[in-house]
Order: C-alpha cells, then structure tokens, then sequence
C-alpha cells in the first residue's frame, strides 16, 4: 500500500546537501526554503497579512454602508482628493478586491498553502513533500500574483488610484471584457486577471505535489483508511483543485484575448458602451459564467474542505474520543467534491440559461446539502460522549460546527430556485457566503493555528488571550453577518453604494450602522490573535513533542520537527483516531506505538513523555 | 467557565432564534406581502423551508448543547468517567442519511412547478405567452422601455422585434395594467444587469445579446420599485425606476397621454428622465 520514503538527502538533493551538514545558510533556509514546514509558515504569514489587508477593505465597504457619503476617519487622508469620502467608483473597487484577496490571496492559499504544506509530510509520516523545489516555487509565485493585485490598484491609467478592478470578483463580462465599460475596466482588470492566473498558477503546483506526496510517500503501515481526515481532506481537496483550475485558467486567457485581441469569446455583436465603437460579437456572455462557476463552485469547498478535515482532527482529540464514522466522513467529503462539479449552474439560477438546466442544477445543488448535513451529525456524534477540553481549539472548532450549521441551511433557501429568483444577489447571499467562509472556515482556521503552533514553533500560544479573541470574534461575526439574513429577506441588494437611494430600503440604515460597529470590533479582535502569535513565537512556554496528547504521526516528531522531521522512519500501527481506548492507562494511543504488551522502544517512550 | 462557554454556545442559536421571530414587527422583513400571485407561491416556499430549516437548526444546536454540556461534566475535577469509545454507529448513519435525503429529495420534487411557471415558456400564462406588452432596455445607468404604442382607433399594437415609428419610449417608468399577467422582453444596450421587482418577487438578468421574456402579474394597482440586481459598473445602485400597475383603462389612457405627448413635440424621448 505505501511506500517507505526515500531518504531527506536522495530526494532533497537540489544542492542544499550537496555540503553534507553544513548550514545551509538563512537566505536558503527560511526565504528560499524547500522545506515544507517553512514554506508552510511562510504561506501562513503572508495570508494572515492579506487577511488583515482584506479586512481593511471591508471595513471600508462597511464604512460606506453605514455612513454613506461621509468622511472618512483616519484613513479618509489616502483618499482626500474625493474628500476622504468613498466614492460610488471607490466603492465597487473595495468590495473588488475585499473579495478577491479574501478569496484568492487568504483562504484558498492558508488551507492548501500553510496547513497543507506544514501537515501533509508530518501527518503521513514523510520527511517533505514529493517536489520541494516546486513546492518552494507554488509560494513564490504567490508574490507576482500579489504584485498584479496590488498593481490593479494604481496602474489604470486615466483615473488615478482609486478606481481599481470594479467588476467584482467574479468579473463577469462585459463589464469586464470591454475596456470602456467602467473606470475598473481598463489596465485595472488586465492586472487583476494576471493575478487570477498567477494564483491559479501557484495552486496548481500545490495541488499537483499533494497528489503525489499523499499516493506515494506514506509511511509503512499508513494505509489510506488509517489517514487522519485531515489528509483526506487535503487529498481531495488537491483534487478538485486540479480538474477545476484549467478551466479558470483557461476561461481567463480567452478574457485576457477578447481585451487585448478582439477575439470576442464573451462578446456578442452590436454592443455599444460609453459611445465606443460596436463591438464585432459572435460571443456569449454567459459562457463565461459557466466557465468561471465551473471553478469556482468547487472552489467553494476548496476553501471548505480542509478546514472539515482539520476540524475533524481536532474535535476528536479534545473530546478525548474517536471520530464518530469514520468512513461516512471520507465519503461524505468524496461525495461534496464529487457533486461539486455538476452544481456551478446554481449561481446563475437567474441569468438566462435554459430553464430546464435550471431544474437539474437545483437537484443537484440540493442534495449537496446531504453529505454536508451527514458531517454535521457525525461532528456533534464525535463529541457525544466525550471528555471535552475546552480550550481555544474546541472553542474554534465547536464555532465552525455551529455556523457552518447556519451556512448549511440557508444554502437551502437559495438552491430552492423560486427562493432563489428572490434573494439572488441580495445580501442574503452574501451572509450564506461569509457564514460558510468566515464562520466555518476561518474559525477552523484559528483553531488549526492554535492546535499546531507548538509543533510549528515548539511553544504554545496562550491560552486566555486565544478564548478572549475567540469571544470577541464569534460575537463581532454573528453581530456583523446574521442581520444580512434580513437584510436579504427584505430585499436589499448586494453591491450597492446607497442603498437607501431606494425608500424602501431606507429604513435599513440603524441596521447597517450595527453591524459596522460589529465588523469593526472584530477587526479590533484580530490584534489579539496576532499579538498572541508575535509573543508566543518568542516567549510563549516551551512544549514538548505531543503537547495535546493527541495521536498522529505528526506529534511523534520534535516541536519543532527539524530538517527531515523524523529522527527514524515512523511505522503506523492503527487508525489517528483511538482515544480513551479501554484497558489503557493513557486516553491517547500514538499511531506509531506498537501493539501488544507495551515494550516500548525507548524512542516511543520520549515521544509519548515529553 | 466550561459552562460558560456551553451556555455561550447556546446563547447565540436562542438570541438569533429571538431576533428573526420580532424581525418582521420591525420591517427587517419581506418588503410586504408578495404583490404577485407566483411572489405568494415564492414566499409560500420560502416559509416552508424556513420552518424545515428552523427545525434542523433548533434539533442541531440543541444537540450540540447537549453534548457540550454532559462532556464539560466527564471532564469535571474528579470525575473519572473516560470518554465512550465509539467508533459510530452503522445504524445512525443510515438514519441521518435517509431521513434528510427524503426531505431534501421532498423540498426538490416541491419547487419545480414555481418554477417551471416562472420560467419555462410553455407554462407561461396563455395570454401573454406571445405578447409582449413592452421592451425594457437596460443600460448604464437607466431603464429605456418602448411599447408599442396604440394605432389611430385606440387599439393596442403588437410589439416588434425592432423599433417602430408609433413605438412609445419612456425612462426609468413603466406602465403596466394590474389584475392580469403581462410579459416584457427584457434587454440591454451595454453589460449585463437585472430586472428586480423586489415586491413581486421578480428577478431576471438582462443578458448583452439576448432578449429574454419576463411574465408577473401585480394584483394590485400601485406603485413599485423597480431596480437592478446585478452588479453593472459605478452607478449600479442608481438605477432607480417604477413599475406602475393601474386599472387597464388607465393604464390605456396613459398610453393615450404618452402618444399625444410625444407626438406633440415630435421627439422620440419622453421628458420622464430624473
Ligand atoms: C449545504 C450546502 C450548500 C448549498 C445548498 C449552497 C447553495 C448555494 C447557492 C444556491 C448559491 C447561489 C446563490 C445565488 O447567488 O443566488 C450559493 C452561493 C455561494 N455559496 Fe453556497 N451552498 C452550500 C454550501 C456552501 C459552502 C460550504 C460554501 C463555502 C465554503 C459556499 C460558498 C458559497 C459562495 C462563496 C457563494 C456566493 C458566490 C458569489 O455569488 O459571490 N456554499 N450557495
Ligand atoms: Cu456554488
Ligand atoms: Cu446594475
């Protein structure tokens, strides 16, 4: 079943070893590093410096929709020339990129890029990933992404800086394939359409290298059932990455064509916007929605996936107990994946498709809803029972259950499609969304981080502040997104600069007002978190190798592991999940221990003492 | 402070239970009563799920409660009890895999007539399934409509696919009779947007290259919003319009008015701009 991994100098030979034992020097080691567990942190601090990036964005868009047309405090100066007021030009920009960097530049690349790099090797027992050196470069090609983003910014020429990319993020033409469509539309879109490719670019090595590390370099006796949920996860995740990306991609070049070659893949004939020239046409702009949601519905659980598996993980360690159905929980993920792929047609349930395609993908859409519900039920099983810890990592996991509860089921109302004709592109849509993605997701995320910070740094993060950021978040989230339910119900469309232009949605505006106040005492919360980060790398209390008692593989080698991970190849003996395993003195049972009557060799004693 | 956090967690499910319960007494709600006999079917549905959904939401929270709160307790200072090492059960997965799959398959089966009568053209209303009462024209940042104006005796003329000599051309206001369906041909001039009726529940894109029917039927003569939905550059959110629904003869007479007037100053654009 799995292979026994070649050893760290045979496959890592790139010239890092080629000195034997030498220091490989700062610049290879922790900048141009091959070593998955430092690109993986690498990946984890430069998305959380875009998740603070694309917070600011948001409270922007928040700013405008709470106070609309008034000055802007303090951050109003970057943009005096509109008087520090968010303009309607302004305003389509920041919800732009929130959403873009949001999604392409935090999400996607903290799930497969930090934990996916930092966990795979460690948790199937490898000494790195198959490819390093492509590894090194999936991250690398994160920063040219990021320069195109940041350029989208600036470089539009005729319109100054604060008409950055405005078509959304989902770019839909002809908005975004005819330059004289919108100020955003002309070099702005052309950068933030370089950017999409590069990150694609950057996933794509990822996903390819996880494939392979996954398949090929497990440790002995780590079969595919034996592998804890979250490298299911990820395993599934590389693969949906993989057979949705091109298509994206590819959708992105014939925009980039018909903008800079007139091929007119998205355009039909006969338009004429601001007084430019027809256009010559023969395109469709819908085919561009099927290509763009082709990706980017299965992107959705891209950015959901790994955080299931990692939450999985950790729900059974802190309730002392083995995952509730294993299996059911592999095939639950298989089945999202595999129905992600024949739902896309859902998000243009009103776009003028054929009708009829519209009844197949609402079937579809609904019974996706199945195997997220079988996961649900197999969490709350999971703690059912247990002997719960409630540290910062339960708290975060037990938030992902109970809003991803919520995310679940209002995806319900919108893949009913008369709900839907209804509540599309309300903010309806924009609380399913940031319940699924916030609310489940980054809380996985800031559990993920507290749970694996000692093994990435060999200290722990303190506890306390991590709850306190906890409170503060889970509140500001849940006071920031639920009202948008209502808001959607009451009809008030998304990405709109006044909404109270229209009387009857005037009387939302204390609403909005609240949930500004919300959104910001969150963004406030999120210096705690990275207060706790910067202090516990450096002061936060030494750990030894397994300080959560847990069972992977990963917590078999030192915190932190070192070049290689492993001292000895680990050999795996059972499942990740045997907790309080009766007729055990320990309520945890590493998988490298050995059965039987415990002769413990004196490595496993140390990595099960320290 | 482990039962702190449990009651934390159920806190929130009861406070969002609370304020979705008072929402409609405060306006946060439906913009009134769908004012469209297929708006009702839609908001008829949506009650549906929403009660299926605040049962799965209440059964799931309550759960999560319940573990949360018998697992603070083993975990208790003295208490020796371990955890109950379960690997699952064959028999529940069963369960709460049937038992959804049928109510979900149930909410699939339910919605497909609303929605074939909104959408698929052969279940449209026989009256209008041909007819075409205007052409609403969406462009950056406004709402052209043309009807097709009246012939000399007062009778409505059909509406043709290309623009006539007694067409009648309006912005951002649009006439139609209350009482009985009516359909538009729905287009645009520039990039994409959509049609919202948010009062009738209506909700169709306008997409570059393609004219696409809309039916609705307002029961009630009034005035509604009429606005766009889909993100169409910076002035998206000022594309403020009405629909007026009227009684057929005033909504006749005010075709009358509409051809007097533009015949009277000979120009194709009517003076309704803002
Ligand atoms: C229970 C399963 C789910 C169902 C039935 C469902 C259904 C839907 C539907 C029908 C839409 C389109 C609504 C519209 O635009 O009119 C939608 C939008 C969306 N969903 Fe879900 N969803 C589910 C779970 C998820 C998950 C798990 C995620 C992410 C992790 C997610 C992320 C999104 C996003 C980002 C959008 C909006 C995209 C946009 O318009 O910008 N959904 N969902
Ligand atoms: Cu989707
Ligand atoms: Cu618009």
């Amino acid at each position: 079943m799995s292979t026994i991994t070649p050893t760290a100098d045979s496959l890592a030979g790139h010239g890092d070893h080629a000195h034997g034992h030498h220091d490989i020097g700062f610049i290879r080691k922790y900048v141009f590093s091959t070593d998955h567990k430092i690109i993986g942190i690498q990946f984890l601090f430069t998305t959380l410096l875009m998740l603070m990036f694309g917070g600011f964005l948001a409270l922007g868009v928040r700013w405008q929709l709470a106070f609309p047309w008034e000055t802007m405090p303090i951050f109003g100066q970057f943009f005096a020339a509109q008087g520090g007021q968010v303009s309607p030009e302004f305003y389509t920009m920041l919800f732009t990129m929130h959403a873009t960097v949001m999604i392409f530049l935090v999400i996607i690349p903290v799930l497969a890029g930090a934990f996916g790099n930092f966990l795979i090797p460690l948790m199937i027992g490898a000494d790195d990933m198959a490819f390093p050196v492509l590894n090194m470069l999936s991250y690398w090609f994160m920063w040219p992404a990021i320069m195109c983003f940041g350029a989208s910014f600036f470089l539009n020429e005729g319109f100054g800086p604060n008409a950055g990319p405005a078509a959304g993020w989902t770019s839909y033409p002809l908005l975004s394939a005819l330059v004289e469509a919108a100020p955003g539309s002309g070099t702005a879109q052309f950068w933030w359409l370089m950017g999409v490719t590069l990150v694609g670019v950057s996933s794509m090595m990822g996903s390819v290298n996880y494939m392979t590390t996954i398949i090929n370099m497990r440790a002995p006796g780590m079969t595919l059932f034996r592998m804890p949920l979250t490298i299911w996860a990820m395993f599934i995740t590389a693969i949906l990455q993989a057979f949705a990306l091109p298509v994206l991609t590819a959708a992105g070049f014939m925009l980039m064509a018909d903008r800079l070659l007139g091929t007119c893949f998205f355009i039909p004939a006969g338009i004429v916007v601001n007084n430019a020239a027809p256009t010559v046409g023969g395109g469709q702009p819908l085919l561009w929605q099927h290509l763009f949601w082709f990706y980017s519905h299965p992107a959705v659980y891209i950015m959901l996936l790994p955080a299931m598996g990692m939450v999985s993980d950790m729900l059974a360690c802190m309730s002392r107990k083995p995952i509730f159905g294993y299996k059911p929980m592999v095939y639950s993920l298989a089945a999202i994946a595999g129905l992600g792929f024949i739902v896309w047609g859902h998000h243009m349930f009103t776009s003028g498709m054929n009708p009829a395609l519209g009844m197949t993908f609402m079937v579809s859409t609904i019974m996706i809803a199945l195997p997220s519900a079988v996961k649900v039920f197999n969490w709350i099983g999971t703690m059912w029972g247990g002997r719960l810890v409630f540290n910062t990592v339960m708290l975060n996991s037990v938030g992902f259950v109970s809003m991803f509860i919520v995310g679940g089921l209002s995806g319900i109302f919108m893949a009913a499609v008369p709900v839907d004709i209804y509540i599309h592109d309300t903010y309806f849509i924009v609380a399913h969304f940031h319940y699924v993605l916030f609310g489940a997701t980054l809380f996985g995320v800031f559990a993920g981080i507290t749970f694996w910070f000692p093994k990435m740094f060999g200290r722990m993060m303190n506890e306390p502040i991590g709850q306190l950021h906890f409170l503060l978040t889970f509140i500001g989230f849940n006071g920031t997104f639920f009202p948008m339910h209502l808001l959607g119900i009451a009809g008030m469309p998304r990405r709109y600069a006044d909404p109270y232009l229209h009387p009857y949605l005037e009387h939302l505006l204390p609403m909005n007002q609240f949930m500004t106040i919300s959104a910001i005492l969150m963004g406030f919360a999120q210096f705690l978190l990275l207060g706790n980060l910067a202090y516990s790398i450096f002061f936060g209390p030494k750990c030894g190798r397994n300080p959560w008692e847990a069972n992977g593989l990963e917590w078999v080698a030192p915190s932190p592991p070192g070049h290689g991970n492993f001292e000895t190849v680990p050999v795996c003996y059972r499942g990740p999940y045997e907790y309080s395993a009766p007729g055990r003195d320990e309520d945890f049972w590493l998988q490298t221990e050995p059965p039987g009557p415990r002769p413990e060799t004196p490595g496993q004693a140390a990595a099960a003492s320290s | 402070m482990k039962r702190f956090w449990v009651l934390f967690f159920m806190f929130w499910p009861l406070l969002a239970l609370y304020v979705c319960w008072v929402a409609p007494a405060y306006d946060w709600w439906f913009p009134g009563a769908a004012a469209s006999p297929l708006g009702q079917r839609i908001d008829d549905l949506f009650y549906l799920i929403l009660i299926i959904t605040t049962v799965v939401f209440i059964g799931t929270q309550a759960a999560l409660g319940y573990v949360l709160w018998t697992g603070a307790q083993r975990s208790d200072e003295g208490s020796e009890e371990r955890a109950w090492f379960s690997h699952g059960s064959h028999n529940l997965e069963v369960i709460w895999t049937i038992v959804p799959a049928g109510v979900l398959l149930f909410i699939a089966l339910y919605q497909m007539d609303v929605w074939a009568e909104y959408r698929i053209k052969t279940s449209f209303p026989e009256e209008v399934r041909n007819d075409p009462i205007a052409e609403v024209t969406a462009r950056q940042f406004e709402w052209r409509i043309r009807y097709p104006g009246v012939d000399a005796e007062g009778n409505p003329l059909p509406l043709m696919p290309d623009p006539q000599p007694t067409d009648l051309y309006t912005v951002n206001d649009l006439h139609v009779p209350s009482g009985r369906p009516v359909m538009i041909n729905l287009r645009t001039d520039d990039v994409q947007h959509s049609f919202f009726l948010p009062e009738l529940r209506v909700k169709q894109d306008a997409v570059p290259g393609l004219v696409i029917p809309v039916w609705f039927e307002a029961t009630k003569s009034g005035e509604y919003a009429l606005l766009c939905a889909e993100l169409c550059g910076w002035g998206h959110y000022k594309m403020k319009a009405r629909l007026v629904a009227e009684s057929e003869t005033s909504w006749q007479t005010w075709l009358q008015e509409l051809k007097a007037e533009q015949e009277f100053d000979g120009v194709v654009e009517t003076s309704e701009e803002e």
